[in-house]
């Protein structure tokens, strides 16, 4: 069983069905890194380069890792060994990177678009693992993947999502995740950093996460950004914390089993305080290991196998 | 040497003719416009234009010609061969060449390049500010004496009220006018599309309406304070349409354009990170493109231009957020803007008006009508041929135009300056 598809771009190309069926996949994918010897031979000889032209730890690590508990080689390019910071196009590093017959890309980029602009020009699987403020597509799976295990299913709740939701690319793969398995999402922020129109993706809006929190079956805060005071979108961490962030009062208004997530990595004490993200309703560090999990399936099913054009 | 123009339907807004007439044309003048059979004489070339519009020749009043500095993208030569193809007989240039047309020397440059093209007619715009930095002013006076017919700083904005004062001020000891790109640029920030729906779905920064309006506002205000004449570039907001309208209204000497593409598209042509259809100010909204027809309809705008703004693939087929601004336009305008009269938006005399007649008036050309004695610049269209727009056969070197594949209708079959004949299509093409 194979994806019919040659890339993964974005959450809103996929169908709940087969949403459903990543995520499945995932669950037994997660297996394998549970075990003593955390290989299989399922991507021999399939190469994956990791190109990554914006800094990112985490999820690089953790598609590192899935390339490797998979079996296939794993090639990394980061921004400062590529030849971008000589000048060259990321056209034309597509094009070299499609000379080297990879059989998947992963790309980060901090260009909205760019990952769909080199799956345009190559013949590889592309992944998208970031593309500016506009997807993050595992990161979404991931997400779900985390909350279907906690909750048993993925429709009917009520999934808060907090923070600066204008810039981030992970809020907007979540929403449309979410929404299109049959969730009600709900953002919250201050109204700077709530983008125009954010409901034609899904989501209902409100400035306050106390409101934004009742009877909630997730939380999830995102990381927020020092950089945007410059732009005017908030005066200063104290104010964002004490109006903003995650409070014990908010958590207190959501459903009793109530899961926190974070998308990583966390400014302690400013988003979320230190005792909640450390706390018996967070589940962020099963993000993390569910990350690699969701990440071997996506390379699995990409390029697990033979191509089958019927396969749909 | 004699040409006859036979049997087309004449539309001359200036004389507010629309009768089906033979124009007669010698050593380079219109002769006369007569009705019924013309007299025969044997070295008399006739052309058969029945079928179609025979009109003062078309005018656009916003191109970029990137000659001097950008000759990858543009040459004049080839921006005048486009302009011809598309039905213009006069185009005016924006001054954000390298080096800027801030002094005699470039506007010199200009013009013999122009003449040495033979095709359009050129008619250079000279800056605001030397250097376009926002600084200082540019010498008006040398630049009017040299050739320029107005003042802009295209491509940037006036950000400095004092400036756009002292600016609109100074043109009138030279009879200029000032032509303004109103973009707040603080406001505008780092983005890169219409702020709205699509934006919010591409994950793109956003440029809300008021980065264009609240500097409409400034200018009228200016304008109105100087007594000056203003004409706003590019108009694509609803917002401003309304400003414009409202300032007319209370007698301020305002007179504004608008772009085929404000009333074509929506943000909508950016769902794939199209970069040939990027461009400042952006494509907006249905709400912004009905209240641009609108604007055309009521008179609030009171021209079509093109901002034909050539790049290359270079600036074009890159990241979205990097890509350059702006869109070619000379060779699609026409049947674009013929779209209006098909969907009862203008009548053919004010389409006309909109794309000849009121760009003289504005500019101060002794064009735009079809007046014996006037200059033969005159334009045949064919209104009802269909074509597939094919981005490749066109005579500017740019290909980053959004319309490619289109199919449309209407098309310069003749483009004619000083009585010649600079651009031919079927049916008269020879072959
Ligand atoms: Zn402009
Ligand atoms: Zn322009």
């Amino acid at each position: 069983m194979k994806s019919a598809k040659k890339d993964l771009l974005g959450i809103e190309e996929l169908s709940t069905d087969e949403i459903g069926f990543i995520l499945d996949t995932a669950d037994s994918m997660k297996e394998i890194s549970l075990r003593d010897i955390k290989k299989v031979p399922t991507l021999r000889g399939k190469t994956v380069v990791h190109f990554f032209h914006e800094p990112s730890t985490r999820t690089k690590t953790s598609f590192e890792i899935a390339a490797k508990r998979l079996s296939a080689d794993a090639v990394s390019i980061s921004a400062s060994t590529s030849s971008i910071v000589k000048g060259e196009t990321l056209i034309d590093t597509a094009r070299n990177l499609e000379a080297m017959n990879p059989d998947v890309v992963v790309i980060r980029h901090q260009a909205s678009g760019s990952a769909q602009m080199i799956a345009n020009r190559i013949r590889a699987s592309v992944i998208n693992a970031g593309d500016g403020m506009h997807a993050h597509p595992t990161q979404a799976l991931l997400d779900m993947m985390t909350v279907r295990e906690k909750k048993k299913t993925l429709s009917g709740l009520k999934i808060v999502i907090a923070g600066d939701i204008a810039h981030s690319r992970v809020a907007r793969s979540n929403i449309i995740g979410f929404t299109r398995m049959g969730s009600d999402v709900v953002v919250a922020g201050p109204p700077t950093m709530i983008p125009m129109d954010i409901e034609s993706v899904g989501a209902t809006v409100t400035y306050s996460i106390e409101d934004a929190a009742r009877k909630a079956d997730v939380i999830m805060i995102l990381r927020i950004q020092k950089e945007r005071m410059d732009d005017f979108l908030f005066p200063s961490n104290r104010e964002y914390a004490s109006f903003f962030g995650l409070t014990h009062k908010a958590v207190s208004k959501a459903r009793k089993n109530v899961v926190i997530m974070h998308p990583g990595p966390i400014n302690r004490g400013v988003e979320i305080p230190p005792e909640i993200a450390d706390g018996s309703r967070s589940v962020i560090l099963d993000q993390v290991e569910n990350g690699v999990a969701v990440r071997m399936a996506v390379l699995y099913l990409l390029i697990g196998g033979s191509r089958h054009a019927s396969d749909n | 040497m004699r040409l006859i123009i036979r049997g087309g339907r004449v539309i001359d807004p200036a004389s507010n003719t629309d009768a089906i007439k033979n124009v007669v044309i010698e050593n380079g003048r219109i002769v006369r416009l007569q009705s019924g059979a013309e007299t025969r004489n044997p070295d008399s070339e006739i052309i058969d234009a029945s079928g179609m519009w025979v009109v003062p020749g078309l005018i656009d009043m916003h191109t970029h010609l990137r000659e001097p500095g950008h000759e990858y993208k543009e040459t004049i030569a080839t921006g005048c061969a486009a302009a011809a193809a598309g039905g213009f007989t006069s185009i005016c240039c924006m001054p954000n060449t390298t080096p800027v047309n801030d002094n005699q020397s470039v506007t010199d440059y200009i013009l013999k390049k122009a003449r040495e093209a033979e095709h359009a007619r050129v008619y250079p715009v000279g800056a605001i500010s030397k250097g376009l930095q926002g600084r200082s002013l540019a010498e008006f006076g040398e630049l009017k004496e040299a050739g320029v017919v107005a003042v802009s700083d295209d491509g940037n904005p006036v950000m400095n009220s004092q400036l756009m004062r002292r600016a609109l001020e100074y043109t009138r000891a030279f009879d200029l006018f000032v032509i303004s790109h109103c973009e707040d640029l603080d406001l505008a920030g780092s983005g890169v599309m219409n702020e709205g729906t699509v934006a919010t779905r591409l994950g793109l920064r956003g440029i809300p309406n008021a980065v264009e309006s609240v500097m409409v506002s400034r200018d009228l205000m200016l304008a109105e304070l100087t007594g000056a004449k203003l004409h706003i570039a590019h108009v694509s907001a609803a917002d401003s349409v309304r400003c414009i309208r409202d300032a007319k209204k209370r007698g301020v000497l305002v007179t504004a354009e608008t772009a085929p593409h404000y009333f074509s598209l929506t943000e909508a042509a950016l769902l794939d990170y199209n970069t040939n259809a990027k461009m400042n100010p952006p494509l907006r909204t249905k709400k912004d493109v009905e209240a641009i027809c609108e604007g055309l309809r009521d008179g609030s705008i009171d021209a079509i231009a093109t901002d034909h703004a050539p790049h290359s693939i270079l600036e074009k087929d890159i990241e979205f957020d990097a890509a350059a601004n702006g869109i070619i336009g000379m060779e699609t305008s026409l049947p674009l803007s013929l779209k209006l009269v098909r969907n009862g938006i203008l009548d053919p005399m004010t389409l006309i008006a909109k794309m000849s007649t009121n760009p003289a008036r504005i500019i101060g050309l002794p064009a735009g009508q079809l007046k014996p004695g006037a200059s033969a610049d005159v334009t045949v269209i064919d209104p009802e041929v269909s074509f597939t727009v094919d981005a490749n056969s066109f005579k500017s070197k740019a290909r980053n135009c959004p319309f490619d594949g289109w199919n449309l209708q209407g098309k310069a079959a003749l483009t004619i300056v000083e009585g010649r004949i600079i651009h031919r299509s079927p049916p008269f093409d020879l072959g």
